[in-house]
């Protein structure tokens, strides 16, 4: 069930095709990418009151070109401690998984109707990969891009990014453990891991025609919530941006970067935003799926593609208003919460659902089955309760030993 | 070309879209900026002094601790994530086999919990 593009042979149409949408993909995630650096701006700029950046351009939308072209004739300095080779590969490192993980989403495709769109007489996905497994090749490629944020706190043979790199790395590989988790609970409702099929699941009218069949609301909004936090920290973003709390650590990794070289981690950073996004809405929101009317290329180009970047702003703003909103957490506060809270939750919860499906295919009677899980739950949950209080209660006494 | 392979083939053609991208940006920069390099501006960043002792300091042995635990919960997504995908095919049976699997993983977190891992000060 891959793209139909590619079903029969290999022609010259299909090669146009396939580079077409290389071409527009790259550039809607570079343009995308552009426009949420100046929308964080201006939308923090309006949180704190200020103009924010309002020269360039209209309403300051050139700023970020402004800035890398500034960049590109910035000299570039290598620390003489610094470990030459992979200083300069770090920062290639952080921003081609950023490229490639973009790769899987759905941008458009009427999934009601199949979730294809003709292309000089060629159906086609309209995303520029569909692969077997593709929710994992998102979590190979952002797994990938703490190698570039890694070896750049370290390579740069200095205190601070040292520090930065490896809180960066404690905090990402934290936070993946309940990545993973959140979506294990998208793939156990929708039985696949390809991100088209994903969709075309969450297509069509949900309960009583009215809620979409979103898996928002199938996974029962816990993994959507666990999912979007455990996001956050991923991103290194506010308010999990310990990573470069400039109080205390300057710049963190990329401290010693500058040039065009800082410029590829800024794009990282934000094409990361970009694509995290974009998941969120593929995995629960039902990407491009939404109404649609009008005849043919209304309603198999625009509608679809018009729903995927509504919901995708959505996103990108409610990341913007966590960053205008939320004070940084302390490390401690920041482990407990991913090991101690998200983790267990998003277990608990795979189970539960696990639990719930099966136990609708066997046909058991529902009422007994929602009345074991209650106490599942609560039991559970008390546990975790009464072992957390335990950890503060000893957490106590030791500060009394030691005072 | 099999269709496995055929679905890769765009990742392929972007990773290659990407790369030129990348380079050029590095190559054009290389030729538009300025080399003046002096020795003080070599130096390491350390809040506007001379940088005191190596760059490499030790770090907390907790970092570690954390990743060895992160390979504890990636290795099981590798046994998750295909069951997930086949829960209908094994109903009740696969439903306890997996309950059993993550009340394991669930100890060894616990375990670690125990241990004050977990305890960051």
């Amino acid at each position: 069930m891959g793209d139909p593009l590619y079903a029969g042979g290999i022609g010259l149409t299909v090669v146009l095709v396939t580079l077409l949408k290389v071409l527009v993909t790259f550039v809607l995630l570079l343009v995308a990418t552009m426009f949420m650096v100046w929308f964080e701006r201006k939308i923090v700029a309006d949180m704190q009151h200020r103009i924010g950046p309002n020269r360039a351009g209209p309403w300051g939308l050139l700023q970020t070109l402004a800035d890398g072209t500034k960049l590109f004739f910035k000299e570039d300095l290598l620390p003489d401690r610094a470990d030459r080779i992979v200083f300069r590969l770090a920062p290639v490192l952080a921003v081609v998984p950023a490229f490639l993980a973009f790769a899987i989403v759905p941008i458009g495709g009427n999934f009601a109707e199949g979730g294809t769109v003709s292309m000089f007489g060629r159906e086609t996905f309209l995303q520029l990969a569909d692969p077997p497994v593709g929710v994992l090749f998102f979590l190979a490629m952002s797994g990938i891009g703490v190698y570039g944020v890694m070896l750049a706190g370290w390579s740069s043979g200095s205190k601070y990014p040292l520090l930065g790199g490896v809180r960066a790395t404690a905090q990402i590989v934290s936070y993946e453990a309940a990545l993973g988790l959140s979506l294990a609970s998208v793939i156990l409702v929708n039985g696949t891991l390809s991100t088209h099929q994903i969709v075309a699941e969450q297509a069509g009218a949900g309960f009583g025609g009215i809620i979409p069949n979103w898996n928002l609301v199938v996974t029962g909004v816990v993994p959507a919530i666990i999912f979007l936090i455990a996001g956050t920290a991923e991103l290194n973003r506010p308010p999990f941006d310990l990573v470069e709390a400039e109080q205390e650590l300057v710049g963190g990794f990329n401290t010693e970067y500058s040039s065009i070289r800082f410029a590829l981690f800024f794009l990282a950073e934000f094409m990361n935003t970009v694509t995290m996004s974009a998941l969120v809405v593929t995995l629960f929101l039902g990407g491009p799926s939404g109404p649609v009317w009008g005849p043919e290329p209304v309603r198999t180009w625009f509608f679809p593609i018009f729903w995927f970047l509504l919901k995708l702003v959505v996103f990108l703003f409610v990341f913007v208003w966590f960053r205008g909103t939320l004070p940084r957490l302390r490390y401690d506060q920041l482990m407990d919460l991913g090991w101690k809270a998200l983790i267990p939750l998003a277990l608990g919860w795979f189970l539960l659902l696990g639990a719930v499906r099966v136990a609708r295919n066997e046909g058991w009677n529902l009422v007994v089955t929602f009345g074991a899980i209650t106490v599942v739950v609560v039991v559970a949950v008390t546990l975790l309760n009464l072992s957390l209080r335990a950890a503060q209660r000893q957490r106590l006494a030791d500060a009394e030993v030691n005072a | 070309m099999s269709d496995f392979l055929r679905s890769y083939l765009t990742v392929g053609i972007f990773l290659g879209v990407a790369v030129v991208l990348v380079s050029a940006l590095l190559g054009l920069s290389s030729l538009l900026r300025p080399s003046k390099p002096t020795p003080q501006k070599s130096i390491v960043y350390e809040s506007g002094v001379d940088p005191v002792g190596t760059g490499w300091a030790q770090s907390q042995i907790r970092y570690y601790i954390f990743a060895l635990l992160f390979v504890v919960f990636d290795v099981e997504a590798v046994f998750i994530f295909p069951w997930a995908t086949r829960l209908e095919a094994y109903g009740l049976f696969g439903l306890i086999e997996m309950g059993i699997f993550i009340f394991i993983l669930f100890l060894s977190l616990v375990y670690a919990w125990r241990k004050g891992v977990l305890r960051w000060v």
